[in-house]
């Protein structure tokens, strides 16, 4: 996927690569409008769906949310400058028609689309998008979006060249520049500069602030919002968008978001027809849901493994000012890889796969999933449960059998740590219970602690106060660099040893190198041999032990039209302009 | 006559089911954490006496199962495969009463066969065997948190009831107080207190000593109010007149007339505490996995999947129903008894 290309040859690059004729800048309309003109069949206008939401949004501010939820419903209500297309995971064109990059790969020029209006009827130019980074770079905004616009250290700049053009500068070249603009929305400046100036801005446009403060360049705009209960969302009469004929799109004229608190909850009103459309759910329900699907009018969907990876990890902290002398004894195991390997090798993931998933998972070894094709390191080899392999690892670490059940270690001190779930994640939970079994013919014993969610992620990153924990983490993008507060040693979800100042290990300084040399290697063959390594440092030292990528399951109405759910987040409601009611 | 019956029943009922639960390690085909990862959600095992061709056997026997290779979590029944049932059969190696180590089991079938009496769980584990572990876990629980509270009862409600008084002002205002305590909330509260990995007997004993001393309020404000009206009673004045000292007068003539009143209260108390247990874990306050109690049994019910599509599930559940209408009838029995020998 190169990244370099010159003006001339970027209008053939976008037809070739980004493929799909479904993303051609369209031609401009008599109005003065650029609308894109998409590939879908053609549906019928009107009608509405409705879709179960867990938690109630926290704000409707895409500078602030950092929960899924407000993530989900603000998507439908903004627009970005480049898009990543669901489908094919590649970018295309959206509120900018255009763009060209340096050669060096460090400047960016992005042409918008000309006549293109907010929902509340003001136009779009150059000064708003210089604007919303105005937002996203301001650090106390706290913006979860600023750390991605931060390159080589140094916060992108942007400049106006002329009211449809905007310039980004790069500090260092960055092979996924074009990625990052996915998900930032554009924000209208004449109905936020004023409160941004004031210093109100953490207060803008949360749930309460009424429906005519809002405006956005997404398929829909706000209508109300029912604490307690729902957010309504009604058809932007200005949405950039058109089908084949020519219609205007979305086709719908509401989406109402359901408040719908627990995942059985979701289910059970998918079940009985209260909601259209239904994603996140488990391959139990999955089962459940499966066999009424005929009777009751709606379709499941197994769309294969996507982006997520579940991992049992030890605590590798450094503890000398932390204090919890009892993990750092234990944390004598924990360094040991020949420990980490044993209890790798000891892990049975096809049962894990049978028991927890219902079959509908794949087994990992390794960090990147089969989902993610473009960057998975196929040659990674992957080793059958060998309990006799565990054994002569342990052995050759200095642990025993004593009395033929109990393993110590060299100083005849029982291995016994205890491994940290979340409550709320019943998949988790249940991996733990089958690693538990395992570990015990090892003769290790395990115990199982499960935490509310948060209070978990407390002791992860902020306390170090565990010992082993089952986590899961979804990558956002597929692309390693949205991976690297995970890989860099100084990241912050570096999960077994956050935030370090220079890396504790050999093996995480190699990673160090090669993910920030990835970074700035613009050609994707080189990229993916850089890649390619440090999935095979990470499975070579297992400081995470990779369990399973749980498969996509989503399901819909058959009422609803144009559905096509995705492996990458959000799965169904991506291409929500193009849904409609049949 | 008809009373005695009455109480001979539940007391025989009772003796039965606990005998079983003590000696779980005989009575169940399996321990409580083996897995058998091919079969989980297994649904009971059909016991046969006649064959596919309708040959009568005198020793049952049971079919083997296999996956469903379209359906999965399904299962079929593999009539190539006859395991008879053998009785008193060796097996895993376990402990009576925790102390005396046997490996005979009363029933068992050859590996890879497998006897799921009342089917199995999500991890291939034994329903029967767990319900019978299960039940020492959350037994004695009861046993020991009803035991705590109704001694604390004795002692409180006595004193109070004796000497009256600010004395006597006090407890019952700490009794109301305790009644009113809203003990989820405190047990949660005393379980966030705790540091992170507390082992499961801890867990076990945090259980049964918050169960117990929340418990001890009503238990003690009855005993007062016997022990209130017995230190009237003319033979009690009598003795007292006598010049019979507070200990003598507690211990033999007023004590002693609460028997009723505690019996009862034990009867009443043990399936009330088995039952809090059962919530507690449920909630995921009690022990962890492996271990079974009956509330971790019944946790995986949460679960709209399990609760809709495996009904065996819901089978533990039932089996505490006559052990719970046992320990009723048997206070119900004593009441009755103890109120009429009182007239």
């Amino acid at each position: 996927m190169a990244k370099v290309f010159e003006w001339v040859r970027a209008a053939s690059f976008l037809l070739l690569i980004l493929g799909s004729p479904a993303c051609l800048p369209a031609a401009p309309a008599g109005t003065g409008e650029e609308l894109m003109v998409t590939e879908n069949p053609p549906g019928r206008a009107g009608g509405r769906i409705v879709v179960g939401l867990r938690s109630e949004p926290k704000t409707l501010n895409p500078v602030l949310a950092a929960d899924d939820t407000s993530r989900d419903v603000i998507r439908c209500m903004t627009s970005d400058l480049i898009h990543i297309s669901r489908e094919t995971l590649k970018t295309e064109p959206a509120l900018a028609k255009s763009w060209i990059a340096s050669r060096d790969g460090r400047q960016y020029t992005l042409h918008l689309r000309h006549g293109l209006r907010f929902s509340d009827g003001q136009p779009l130019n150059a000064d708003d998008v210089l604007f919303s980074f105005r937002l996203y770079l301001d650090e106390k905004m706290h913006s979860s979006q600023r750390d991605l616009l931060v390159i080589g250290g140094k916060p992108v700049e942007v400049q106006k060249v002329d009211d449809f053009t905007v310039r980004f500068d790069l500090a260092r070249p960055y092979a996924a520049a074009e990625r990052i603009f996915d998900g930032l929305a554009i924000l209208p400046r004449h109905l936020l500069e004023e409160t941004y100036r004031s210093g109100n801005f953490a207060h803008a446009w949360t749930l309460a602030a009424p429906p005519n403060q809002f405006a956005g360049l997404g398929p829909f705009r706000l209508r109300e919002y029912v604490p307690g209960q729902r957010v309504v969302l009604e058809k932007n009469p200005y949405y950039w968008k058109k089908d084949r004929a020519g219609n205007r799109l979305p086709y719908l004229d509401e989406i109402v978001f359901l408040f719908v608190p627990s995942a059985d909850a979701q289910v059970v009103r998918f079940e009985a027809g209260d909601t259209d459309i239904l994603s996140r759910f488990s391959a139990e329900d999955f089962a459940v849901l499966e066999r009424e699907q005929a009777a009751r009018g709606y379709h499941l969907y197994d769309l294969g493994a996507g982006f997520e990876y579940n991992f049992l990890f030890f605590n590798l902290n450094d503890l000398a000012s932390k204090g919890h002398p009892e993990i750092t004894r234990k944390q004598s195991w924990f360094q040991d890889a020949r420990f980490r390997q044993a209890v790798s090798a000891a892990i049975d993931r096809e049962s894990i796969i049978r028991l927890v998933y219902h079959g509908r998972a794949t087994p990992l070894w390794g960090n990147v999933t089969p989902g993610n094709k473009l960057w998975i390191d196929n040659s990674l080899p992957h080793p059958a449960q060998s309990l006799d392999r565990a054994r002569q690892l342990l052995q050759s670490a200095g642990f025993s059998l004593k009395s033929g059940e109990t393993l110590v270690d060299a100083r005849g001190t029982p291995v016994e740590f205890s491994i940290l779930t979340n409550s709320s994640n019943a998949q988790r939970s249940k991996m733990a219970t089958l690693i538990q079994d395992d570990l015990s013919k090892l003769g290790m014993n395990v115990h199982l602690v499960s935490l509310e969610f948060r209070a978990m992620v407390d002791r992860l990153l902020n306390t170090y106060d565990y010992e082993a924990a089952v986590m899961g983490l979804v990558t956002g993008d597929a692309d390693p660099t949205p991976e690297m507060n995970v890989w860099l040693s100084s990241g912050e979800t570096h999960l077994w040893h956050p935030v370090q100042a220079k890396p504790a290990t050999e093996w995480e300084a190699e990673i160090d190198r090669l993910m920030q040399q990835q970074m700035t290697t613009l050609d994707y063959a080189k990229r993916k041999r850089l890649y390619d390594r440090v999935q095979e440092i990470i499975a070579e030292n297992v400081p995470v032990i990779c369990l399973a990528s749980p498969n996509i399951l989503v399901g819909a109405k058959d009422r609803v039209g144009n559905f096509r759910p995705a492996i990458l987040d959000p799965y169904v409601l991506w291409n929500i302009e193009q849904l409609y009611v049949r | 006559m008809r009373r005695r019956f009455k109480l001979c029943g539940a007391l025989i009922l009772l003796a039965g089911f606990q005998s079983l639960i003590l000696l779980a390690g005989f009575f169940a085909p399996y321990t409580s954490t083996a897995q058998d990862r091919r079969f989980p959600f297994a649904p009971p095992t059909r016991v046969h006496f006649f064959d596919a061709k309708g040959k009568f056997h005198a020793r049952p026997f049971v079919y083997g199962l296999k996956n469903d290779p379209v359906d999965f979590g399904a299962y079929g029944i593999d009539f190539t495969r006859v395991y008879p049932i053998r009785f008193l059969a060796a097996g895993a190696p376990y402990k009576i009463a925790g102390i005396f180590p046997a490996h005979i089991h009363l029933l068992g079938v050859e590996e890879p066969g497998q006897l799921f009496l009342l089917g199995s769980d999500g991890y291939g584990r034994d329903q029967l065997s767990r319900f019978l572990y299960g039940g020492q876990l959350s037994l004695l629980a009861g046993l020991i948190a009803a035991a705590l509270s109704v001694s604390l009862g004795i002692m409180l409600g006595g004193v109070a009831g004796f000497y009256g008084g600010w004395l006597d002002n006090a407890l019952m205002r700490g009794a109301e107080l305790f009644l009113a305590l809203p003990w989820l909330y405190l047990l949660f509260a005393v379980r966030a207190a705790l540091p992170l990995h507390i082992n499961q007997s801890q867990v076990f004993l945090l259980l049964v000593a918050v169960m117990g001393l929340v418990g001890w309020a009503r238990p003690a404000r009855l005993i007062r109010g016997v022990v209130l009206s017995a230190k009237e009673r003319t033979f009690v004045l009598a003795a007292r007149g006598f010049g019979a000292s507070d200990r003598y007068l507690l211990f033999r003539h007023i004590l002693p007339q609460t028997s009723g009143v505690v019996l009862t209260q034990i009867a009443l108390l043990i399936p009330q505490f088995v039952l809090a247990e059962v919530t507690l874990t449920f909630l995921g306050l009690g022990v962890g996995e492996p271990l079974a109690s009956w509330g971790s049994l019944l946790s995986s019910l949460q679960q709209y999947s399990v609760l809709s599509s495996y009904w065996w599930m819901f089978l533990p559940a039932l089996l505490l129903v006559p052990l719970f209408l046992g320990y009723y009838i048997a206070a119900d029995a004593l009441q009755e008894r103890f109120k009429s020998v009182s007239l």
